[in-house]
């Protein structure tokens, strides 16, 4: 560790952040439905999530030996200065994201800041086309459509299997199954999305002539990877776990166990099969499909819309983001300083910003009494101005804010 | 362009299939153990032992999940 130059830490810290901002913003993929059906409370949720998610950053042996998956050229010169740039990219894209309370892919971020970066400092040919369309765009169609079609025809088999019970009888049941599906989805996304951290700090540290290339993480990478995201997971981004478990549509024991069900059964079939679908994507998908599968069930599509338009920006606004930061950090020192301290502004101006309107854990957990499930903040407006009707746009009340 | 078309067909099909069958393993099992609506009694013991062999069927599917994430 002696040869870590200031560049090199700062990526690090950089990577880190990332994570953290990875697990803040994935809490919802695993616990959103589990909070808002009541399997668990919240913060038992996070807590139970942020574990599986430490235990996952340990559990595979496959070290991410790309960082990108074959989507950038790592060989054609991609420096510390552009890792960090395109990490600056990824952060402050999932944390406008999460200001809006719109769940959008932290991998698709990282993809979509290193992209940008390398189009600006090594130029198109550091950018693999092909593998952008294979490994993004594709499984960023496929992966809500399988989801949901999975998620709708299981809810439908269960409502009828289960129909003459009573929901009370059989609510008991289905929380329970739905924690371990949960439970399986936190475990993979602790195995994936820690692992892609490891890689970009083992990236940097072989950049810098710290380690050999191609050589596993060093220990405290794997250590510090796993606890910036369960600590990032433990804290949870409420906003989306609002407007998973409650914004997109009412979700109750029965759709909550096919919806997770669905998600992780979708998780792990595409990654074994090899072709690797968004865990977001995924999520969202199979939630809308579980709304769709319970007769009176509905989806509110304003919100469904925003979230796509969400999903469409990512990888361009990451990338315009990532874009101008390595440009600024290819100038020298001051430059990079200069995409420090603009990050660092920009993250504390959005965390400002959503102080105004804080969205606590109880706000994600089951109401005494239904309540159209408000998400709009003034951001989401500016993303992506939402039709005036419809029961999904009523601003919440302020809540009162509880930092326990 | 080369888009795996089979790799993504399988995808879907295994996806909805184990989907759908745990789903509806799970919930014989839930429908084997709740008590019927206005019912008599509980449910007989072949039933209840069906049940839960469901429960069981479904908590093999989540250990090979795990294997599926650790190997």
């Amino acid at each position: 560790m002696e040869h870590i130059t200031l560049l090199i830490g700062i990526v690090i810290v950089t990577a880190l952040v990332f994570d953290f901002t990875n697990g803040f913003h994935d809490t919802a993929n695993a616990m959103a439905t589990t909070i808002s059906t009541g399997a668990l409370r919240p913060k038992v949720a996070v807590a139970m999530s942020a574990v599986l998610n430490l235990v996952g950053a340990f559990l595979s042996v496959e070290v991410a030996k790309t960082i990108s998956g074959g989507i950038i050229d790592e060989s054609a010169g991609i420096r510390p200065e552009v890792i960090f740039a395109g990490l600056v990219g990824a952060i402050v894209w999932n944390l406008l994201t999460w200001l809006a309370g719109l769940p959008s892919s932290s991998s698709h971020a990282l993809f979509g800041g290193l992209i940008g970066a390398t189009l600006v400092s090594v130029g198109t040919h550091g950018v693999h086309g092909e593998a952008v369309v294979m490994k993004v765009l594709i499984p960023a169609v496929a992966a809500p459509v399988v989801a949901g079609i999975a998620a709708t025809a299981a809810t439908r088999l269960t409502y009828r299997l289960a129909r003459g019970r009573d929901e009370a009888d059989t609510a008991r049941g289905y929380r329970a199954g739905q924690i371990a599906s949960a439970a399986l989805v936190s475990l993979a996304h602790g195995t994936n999305d820690a692992q892609k951290t490891m890689g970009v700090i083992t990236l940097a540290l072989v950049t810098g002539g710290v380690v050999a290339p191609h050589s596993d993480p060093p220990l405290w990478v794997v250590v510090s990877a796993g606890l910036a995201i369960a600590l990032g997971t433990y804290l949870g981004g409420w906003r989306i776990i609002q407007t998973l478990g409650k914004g997109l549509t009412d979700i109750r024991p029965a759709q909550g166990f096919a919806a997770q069900t669905g998600a992780a059964t979708v998780i792990l079939a595409s990654s074994h099969i090899g072709f690797a679908l968004s865990t977001t994507q995924v999520c969202s998908g199979s939630i809308m499909g579980a709304g769709l599968g319970r007769k009176g069930g509905v989806v509110r599509w304003s919100t469904a819309g925003r979230m796509v338009v969400a999903w469409c920006l990512t990888l361009p606004a990451a990338g315009l983001v990532a874009g101008g930061a390595a440009f600024l950090a290819e100038q020298g020192d001051w430059g990079v300083t200069a995409v420090a301290v603009l990050g660092l502004a920009v993250s504390g101006a959005i965390w400002l910003v959503s102080r105004r309107k804080p969205v606590v854990p109880d706000d994600a957990a089951p109401a005494s009494e239904p309540e159209p499930a408000g998400v709009v903040t003034q951001a989401l407006q500016a993303v992506a101005p939402p039709p005036p009707a419809g029961p999904s746009v009523t601003a919440p009340e302020p809540a009162v804010a509880a930092t326990s | 362009m080369n888009i795996n078309w089979a790799a993504l067909g399988q995808v879907f099909g295994v996806s909805v299939v184990t989907t759908v069958a745990l789903v509806g393993v799970f919930t014989l099992g839930i429908v084997g153990t709740a008590p019927r609506k206005g019912g008599s009694g509980g449910a007989s013991a072949l039933v209840r032992s069906g049940a839960y062999a469901c429960y069981a069927a479904c908590a093999a599917a989540v250990g090979y999940g795990i294997y599926l994430i650790v190997a």
